[in-house]
């Protein structure tokens, strides 16, 4: 069974495999390339991603904006979608540990409700959440994206983590409380600890959803100094002149976080997904 | 009720010189009561489950609580430990009247059938675990995992989680767990359910001799009889809601009270035959389904001829026997059983009989065949009677 593949058998595999991936990066490729080709997207780029006229241009461009103001969005970027995350990990911690191990008049109706604003596409909130965040005067504010934004990344948590919860044997708290545990000692100490892999996954989803997010970014804030990124990017897609070298340059600036916070979180992520090492 | 029975003497002359004496069980008539349940009832969505159950365990005492699956058993030791609550009854620990209070304020450590081990803890941590919360002192706190980890054998283990431990480790880290406290109470659920039958017989041994050498005072809760019979001091058989009986567990084995307390206990299980008490020569003797055997026992009251009767022998009391003259009745061979160092013999006596199992000496067991037709006697001595409708011991 465990014998070598032959050298044909290994090309004939290799070359799907590298097909496919060619396939699934051949865009991010050709974004890459174009982020580093001067005057952006021109009659000369071919097919084959390669930079023409290689340089930082199209970052000089993003980055340069009147101000600093770039820096700027970016902050704001990282302020709403961390704050969205703690938001979100915050409240639905205690929810869904209440939900995975009490029963209580209304949880299956508090259930059915969760479910049902997820089921919503975000646009359709648009307006009346516009109305709202005028009344409360919260537009053009971080606080008043994390608020919205907290709207759907909190039931979406709370359903996640009710999940993990769940597959954290009760014994344990019971084990906990038998030592001389409170029944908040026994949470704190034994399952927090026990659902960090979940929690942390949660909080990663939490914050890519507020940093991906576009179209309520788009609605909600009119002045430039509070944009998110997402906005700013596909402002250099005007209707009239597609800058598409800075927009290259700009979606590149964009995913490092992303790219970056999945790799530190490679581990609790594998460890999240298969809810283990939970098991006594 | 059955309350308080640990201490008192076995009945009449029923202590055959085959019981082994039972030191432990001697001391325990003056030790005082360490942890007793009055009455408790606990029903689960209206279904009871515990109808008033009465169990004392004296001090140092090793009760073992059986009963066949779903009777309650494991629902009261969570009762005694405080993870459920009773709807009625009360519960006592050191005298002290715990009925109300919450697990961490019962003194009591409890040992999970899945050992429960605090995933994200070394194993040193999961020991440290429940005194550090209970505030000890860190030099405290090291010698008695130290001394913990001595007795258990964890030393190399200390600072693996549990994840990185064998079943048997996790085991003896569950144990560990609940050494290092020195609680007034040792609870236990099962705890050898998840190992093989070897290591279970050699951690069985372990858990008498930590308790002995503790001066702990257990509560075991298992459905194994093996476990059951060899680390009791005190066998509480529970059934239908109820302590059906309590005493030293061979005690309870040799003077079953009830029909289900002998079949429950022994295995194979006992023979059970429909019969009818008739006198011969001043004898009495119970006849019926294939079966007439002469009631050699001690009784208070011998029965009436006439009274229908159960009639209980556990196959090991039933033997081949040297001719058909002293035969209790004769057994059909359907299946002979060898075990090496012993085997038995099932069938039947009539065909519209229960079915019989009799123990067969290795000579017979290697004669035996399929469709054979042996006599077989019964010990006098060694014949239950129960009352045919209440099913309780004569
Ligand atoms: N939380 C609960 N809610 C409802 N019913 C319960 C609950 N806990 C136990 N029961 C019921 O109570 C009965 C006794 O359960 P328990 O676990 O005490 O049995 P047991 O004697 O320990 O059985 P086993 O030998 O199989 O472990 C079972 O019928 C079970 O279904
Ligand atoms: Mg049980």
């Amino acid at each position: 069974m465990d014998k070598k593949p032959s050298l044909l058998e290994s090309v004939i595999v290799h070359t799907v495999l590298l097909t496919f991936v060619a396939f699934a990066i051949y865009p991010i490729l050709w974004v890459v390339s174009l982020a580093f080709s001067r005057g952006g997207l021109s009659s000369s780029s071919g097919a084959l991603p390669v930079p023409h006229d290689p340089s930082f241009d199209n970052f000089r461009i993003v980055t340069a904006g009147s101000g600093g103001i770039f820096w700027l969005q970016l902050g704001n970027s990282l302020i709403v979608s961390l704050a969205t995350a703690v938001v979100a990990v915050v409240i639905a911690t205690p929810a869904a540990y209440a939900l995975a191990r009490f029963d209580f008049v209304g949880k299956k109706a508090g259930m059915g409700t969760l479910l049902a604003t997820q089921m919503f596409p975000t646009v359709a909130s648009a307006v009346p959440l516009y109305l709202l965040l005028e009344a409360l005067h919260l537009l053009d504010s971080r606080a008043g994206l994390v608020l919205v934004y907290a709207t759907t990344s909190v039931p979406f948590a709370i359903f996640q983590l009710r999940g993990s919860f769940e597959t954290i044997p009760v014994e344990l708290e019971e084990a906990a409380m038998v030592d001389g545990a409170t029944r908040t000692q026994a949470f704190l100490r034994v399952v927090l600890p026990a659902a960090r892999p979940a929690i942390a996954v949660t909080a990663l989803f939490a914050f890519m959803s507020a940093w991906n997010e576009f179209i309520l970014a788009a609605t909600l804030l009119s002045r430039e100094t509070a944009f998110t990124l997402p906005v700013v990017l596909q402002r250099f897609v005007g209707e009239h002149d597609a800058a598409w070298g800075p927009f290259a340059a700009g979606a590149m600036l964009v995913s490092i976080p992303v790219m970056a916070l999945f790799y530190l979180a490679q581990r609790q992520l594998i460890g999240g997904l298969t809810a283990g090492g939970v098991k006594g | 009720m059955e309350q308080v029975e640990t201490a008192r003497a076995p009945k009449g002359s029923l202590v055959s010189s085959m019981e082994t004496p039972l030191p432990l069980n001697a001391l325990a008539a003056e030790k005082p009561v360490r942890c007793e349940a009055r009455g408790i009832k606990k029903a689960f969505a209206g279904n009871a489950i515990l109808k008033g159950v009465d169990v004392a365990i004296p001090e140092g005492g090793f009760a073992v609580l059986v009963g066949p699956s779903g009777c309650g058993k494991s629902t009261l030791l969570r009762l005694v430990a405080g993870l459920e609550e009773a709807d009625e009854g009360s519960l006592f620990i050191k005298g002290k009247d715990v009925t109300k209070l919450p697990p961490r304020d019962r003194d009591i450590a409890m040992v999970f059938q899945s050992y429960a081990l605090y995933p994200h803890l070394s194993v040193r941590e999961n020991l440290a675990f429940g005194l550090k919360l209970r505030n000890t002192p860190e030099a405290e706190i090291a010698s008695r995992i130290q001394e913990a980890s001595a007795m258990l054998g964890l030393d190399k283990l200390m600072d693996r989680l549990p994840k990185a431990l064998s079943g048997g480790q996790r085991q003896r880290v569950a144990m560990g767990r609940a050494i290092v406290r020195r609680a007034n109470l040792y609870l236990f659920d099962e705890p050898l359910s998840n190992l093989d039958a070897a290591l279970r017989a050699e951690v069985r041994v372990d858990i008498r001799k930590l308790h002995d050498k503790l001066g702990a005072t257990s509560l075991y809760v298992t459905h194994d009889q093996v476990e059951a019979m060899t680390l009791a001091d005190t066998l509480w058989v529970l059934n239908g809601g109820q302590v059906e009986q309590s005493g030293p567990p061979l005690e309870v084995y040799e003077s079953p009270k009830s029909v289900f307390v002998a079949t429950f206990l022994g295995s194979p299980p006992m023979n059970l035959f429909d019969a009818k008490i008739e006198e011969r020569a001043g004898e009495t003797w119970a006849v019926g389904q294939g079966i007439e055997v002469r009631d050699g026992r001690a009784r208070k009251t011998s029965p009436a001829a006439g009274r229908a009767v159960k009639v209980g022998i556990r196959p090991h009391d039933l033997v081949v026997a040297e001719d058909t003259k002293t035969a209790s009745g004769e057994l059909h061979v359907e299946l002979v059983e060898a075990l090496g160092f012993e085997a038995y013999a099932y069938g039947w006596f009539t065909s519209s009989g229960p079915r019989v199992i009799a123990r067969l000496e290795p000579e017979h067991a290697r004669r035996a065949r399929v469709g054979d037709v042996i006599p077989v006697r019964a010990v006098p001595e060694r014949v239950h009677l129960f009352d045919a409708k209440t099913e309780q011991a004569l």
